[in-house]
């Protein structure tokens, strides 16, 4: 979706990080985007590497970690995988389907000099 | 090679010399940096040999920061949610794609609410066509061009905000770029999402952009009217909805013949009416210490104290 706003966000907690962890370089940087968030991980590497250029990440390593996406069936009540924000209970077949996990967003970790 | 910037020798230029001698090179970095430098050193063999462009900088270490991409977005939405709290403000963040009438339906509301505090924050990309369109119904409006944005986020609606003067007890509505796919992420401070699906658009919106039908909590399919000239499926489209959010409830209304409307304006008197107790409960919690003082006969002195 909106991979660009994203990846302004990622640049702001790295730059944020960098002012309170004194470090003056970004080598890699470590995002966990889950499966359900709907984010791209090509635009997100394309849109990441246009902003940060001319920033302390020019130039870094970009890597995703996927979540897998879960969700709660409240038919079979309990939690199953699921591909698809609306996507259909594997053990039953229903659309009663509350996500539960995958749509996460998160910069985990950095690798800095 | 070199350790720093792992450039490698194939882009040294040496200008003549031996082993065992001073001399200058340039390198060109993976970021299109070039630099050169001068430095003396001796060939024991043909082996590649390290150095370091930077000498004084420790070796790469890793840094925790386990946190939301969107985190200062959802910081100014944190903002935004407790601003409109203290003033009692029922707040509405309305999503659609482009066309489902938001505005029109905007200016029906505020009309046919007649008397009640409404203020309005208008998203587009360019002009402020729709600002004024509100603006003739005598509501305040601010209008937000995002230029090459496709959504609004927290910190522009808690400028917009600030320059509406808000009233207490009153209802804030904000109507987002005409986009079914980014608003969805975007916390705006709101109490609701609320999307807008039009009978003339497909059944089939709520499946084809299900972020932003599973981040509402009300859907209102608009245009009914029309129904008798399209082929558009209710209840397929509510159907599709109920799928991607089991929990999203539906109003069907015409905001331009005014079926369905009456159900709308009940909604929002009672957000309206919940967010006045919310803050009036908040208020008496805060006085709470003060009244047991003064009923336990200790007076002003001894809350102070």
């Amino acid at each position: 979706m909106h991979e660009m706003s994203l990846a302004e966000g990622v640049l702001q907690l790295i730059e944020d990080a960098a002012r309170l962890q004194a470090f003056a370089k970004v080598r890699t940087v470590w995002l966990e985007i889950g499966q359900l968030s709907g984010v791209e991980p090509e635009a997100m590497a394309f849109c990441f590497d246009a902003v940060t250029r001319g920033s302390i990440a020019q130039g870094a390593r970009l890597e995703i970690i996927r979540l897998p996406g879960t969700g709660w069936c409240m038919a079979c009540a309990r939690t199953v995988p699921m591909t698809e924000v609306f996507g259909e209970c594997p053990l039953c077949g229903g659309h009663q389907m509350q996500v539960t996990g995958g749509t996460e967003m998160r910069v985990k970790e950095l690798e800095v000099t | 090679m070199c350790t720093t910037c792992g450039c490698g020798t194939d882009e040294v230029k040496l200008e003549g010399g031996n082993a065992g001698h001073g001399h200058g090179h340039e390198h060109v970095h993976a970021d299109g940096t070039r630099h050169s430098h001068e430095h003396e050193h001796s060939h024991a063999a043909e082996e590649g040999h390290g150095h370091s462009h930077a000498p004084g900088l420790s070796a790469t270490r890793r840094v925790q920061i386990e946190q939301d991409i969107l985190s200062r977005n959802n910081a100014y939405a944190h903002e935004n949610r407790q601003l409109l709290a203290g003033q009692g403000i029922f707040a509405l963040n309305l999503v659609s794609g482009p066309g489902s009438g938001k505005t029109t339906l905007l200016c029906k509301t505020i009309t046919m609410l007649a008397g009640l505090p409404v203020a309005v924050i208008e998203g587009d990309q360019q002009t402020s066509m729709d600002a004024e369109r509100i603006r003739a119904t005598g509501a305040p409006a601010v209008q937000i061009n995002t230029g090459k944005g496709c959504h609004l986020d927290a910190h522009m609606v808690g400028h917009a905000m600030s320059r509406l003067a808000l009233k207490d007890d009153s209802l804030l509505m904000i109507e987002n770029v005409g986009n079914l796919v980014c608003p969805a992420a975007f916390d705006l401070g709101e109490a609701h999402k609320v999307v807008i699906l039009s009978v003339t658009e497909g059944e089939d919106k709520p499946i084809k952009y299900p972020d932003m039908f599973r981040a509402a909590s009300l859907m209102l399919l608009n245009k009914i009217d029309l129904l008798p000239h399209l082929d558009f499926d209710v209840e397929a489209a509510l159907a599709y909805a109920r799928r991607v959010n089991p929990q999203i409830r539906v109003i069907q209304l015409s905001a331009t013949r005014g079926e369905g409307m009456d159900e709308w304006l009940q909604f929002l008197r009672d957000g309206l009416a919940s967010a006045a107790a919310a803050k009036q409960e908040t208020v008496t919690q805060k006085l709470q210490p003060f009244v047991h003082a003064l009923a336990a006969g200790g007076g002003m002195a001894a809350v102070s104290a």
